[in-house]
């Protein structure tokens, strides 16, 4: 990735960062941790990877993106807005009575959500469904789909991962936000899932393993998943929960709480700081 | 004597014949040989799909399919679609309002031998409280296949529930007229209303015949369609006859006879007493003496009639 293009998603993801931090501070509730661990993520898929259409959301031969951690939707509702299948203003109405921006994905009511989702297992299946489809269809399309670390404690997760090799979905790329934080605490003391990595190998799945905040390992990962055939791919993306916000950072406390004006003010600060850096 | 087939046959044939005509795929949770989708596997190998023995990924990957424009029909027991998949149901299928149709085999207590673990009495409540869920329940193999083909034609998750046991043929294929809602008035009657469902439809018919040797003329109306429910037809037999008896082949609590009782206290408020299985599990047995203890026999509904009638005074 060359110097102009890294600079301008890493801009781009702060500034979905700042969306999320306007978002959860005007709902006075939501999942800032875990949305920002996840926010180069889907700032590059949405910025780089995927073949969407914000003004046709609905077009049929749209990548697909499912946020099977559904909680983290204001990483994903932020990236929409920035790329314009909404407008930018309405992200401070999250989760108010009159939004259409729902506390979790709802496929119905916000252009461009491709799956409702929220409850933990579930995103993963949905992927694997509209995978399939796109191989009976003989469509071109590919599935992405983001899973959180805590959300492979789901026993679903694992019958979607046997569905997903058996019938060979070369077409869908998961991701696992590795932030290692979960709402009772560490992953691995709460229920140890790991090793992640041997786990969706040893179930038939192409296993790559990078920094999830390192545009250069994003794209690599990606592209790498382009070029596996027969089985499906799981991109494992280390990561920091709460990334970019400094008192957010590796904090589980952070997963479902609201930043005060103050907390609000300095999170706004550092980020727009860091993009005066860029 | 009429023929004996049971509903799940007729899915399985339905399912078939109508994968010639219509788009549908089937994903089956290792039970393609019991939920009778083995034939549509055998006319239609290449849009059958087994996703082994977890439902809950079925029920998503199906929700998916249809996020993805295709009419994926979904099978397996009642009780592992309607109960172990209930919250992907709810959450994945209806929630998005997604174009799945669940076919779920082996509910009631006539699966029989297998006893109370694979005897669904709860499914109908389950799927009946979901928003935007269309639920039938048909009462022989003509319904069933017609129920299948209007499934396919809504727009809309369904959710269909099919038996396992051999039932008679009761209606005519050739004259048989069918849509989602409409409850039908298969034999008239005013002192009593018995509103039936699936195969108590059968029991209600001879119940019919037992009142009337009695002087008591019973009006018979089959609802296949659990919700949307058929609130004009209850209504109007309720303000006809002054009195109705449900039956079903699920608990009294939550199902076919709670929804008619819930229509009829705001509309008409009359003596609605319900047969089903009470508030019990299933256990191990042949068919007969199952439907006998209980209590989902034409006896029943003839004794729960008379009680009705006797409280309209």
């Amino acid at each position: 990735m060359d110097s102009v293009a890294r600079r301008e998603l890493q801009k781009t993801a702060a500034n979905v960062r700042l969306g999320i931090l306007e978002e959860v501070f005007n709902a006075s509730s939501g999942h800032p941790g875990g949305s920002l661990s996840i926010a180069d993520i889907i700032t590059y898929l949405y910025f780089a990877e995927m073949n969407v259409r914000p003004d046709e959301p609905d077009w049929d031969d749209r990548d697909r993106f499912v946020l099977s951690k559904g909680h983290t939707c204001p990483a994903l509702y932020a990236a929409l807005a920035e790329k314009g299948f909404f407008p930018k203003e309405d992200l401070k109405t999250f989760r108010h009575i009159d939004s259409y921006l729902q506390g979790h994905p709802d496929k119905k009511h916000i252009p461009g959500i491709d799956m409702s989702s929220g409850s933990l297992g579930q995103g993963i299946s949905a992927a694997c469904g509209m995978a399939l489809a796109g191989k009976l269809q003989n469509k071109s399309y590919r599935v992405y789909t983001a899973l959180g670390d805590g959300e492979s404690q789901e026993g679903q997760v694992w019958e979607a991962a046997m569905f997903a090799a058996h019938y060979k979905l070369d077409n869908l790329c998961a991701v696992l936000d590795f932030n290692g934080l979960q709402i009772d605490g560490a992953v691995t003391e709460v229920m140890n899932p790991t090793p992640l990595d041997d786990k969706f190998r040893a179930f038939g799945w192409h296993v790559i393993v990078i920094d999830g905040h390192d545009f250069d390992q994003i794209e690599a990962a990606y592209n790498e998943a382009k070029t596996v055939k027969g089985q499906p791919t799981l991109i494992l993306a280390k990561t920091v929960k709460g990334k970019g916000v400094s008192y957010m950072e590796n904090k589980a406390g952070w997963h479902g709480k609201a930043p005060n004006a103050d907390e609000y003010a300095q999170g706004v600060a550092e980020l727009n700081a860091y993009i005066e850096t860029l | 004597m009429a023929e004996k087939i049971a509903t799940r046959e007729a899915y399985g044939s339905a399912l078939a014949e109508f994968g010639h005509k219509y788009n549908i795929i089937v994903f089956d949770a290792d039970l393609a040989e019991a939920t009778k989708t083995i034939k549509f596997k055998k006319e239609h190998p290449d849009k059958f799909f087994d996703c082994g023995i977890a439902e809950s990924n079925m029920l998503g990957v199906a929700a998916g399919a249809a996020a993805a424009g295709m009419i994926p029909f979904v099978s397996s027991f009642a009780m592992f679609a309607a109960g172990r998949a209930f919250e992907q149901i709810r959450n994945s299928v209806a929630y998005p309002q997604l174009n799945v149709k669940i076919g779920a085999t082996h509910a009631g207590i006539t699966v029989g031998e297998d006893g109370a673990t694979h005897q669904c009495l709860e499914d109908l409540a389950l799927m009946r409280t979901i928003p935007g869920m269309v639920v039938m329940n048909p009462a022989d193999a003509v319904e069933a296949r017609a129920a299948v083909e209007a499934a396919i034609l809504h727009k809309g998750p369904v959710y269909m529930r099919f038996g396992r046991a051999a039932v008679p043929v009761l209606f005519d294929a050739n004259n048989f007229k069918f849509e989602i809602g409409r409850g039908v008035v298969l034999a008239e009657g005013s002192d009593v209303t018995i509103a039936a469902t699936g195969v108590m439809v059968e029991q209600a018919l001879i119940a019919r015949d037992l009142l009337a040797n009695e002087g008591i003329s019973a009006r018979v109306i089959n609802c296949c369609t659990i919700k949307p429910i058929d609130r004009e037809l209850l209504t109007a037999a309720a303000q006809e006859t002054g009195c109705v008896v449900t039956a079903e082949e699920h608990s009294v609590i939550g199902g076919f006879g709670s929804a008619v009782a819930e229509v009829l206290c705001e509309t008409c408020p009359v003596p609605v007493l319900r047969v089903g299985t009470e508030d019990v599990f299933g256990r191990s047995g042949k068919v007969p003496p199952l439907m006998e203890l209980y209590g989902l026999t034409a006896q029943n509904i003839v004794d729960k009639a008379k009680r009705a009638v006797a409280m309209k005074k």
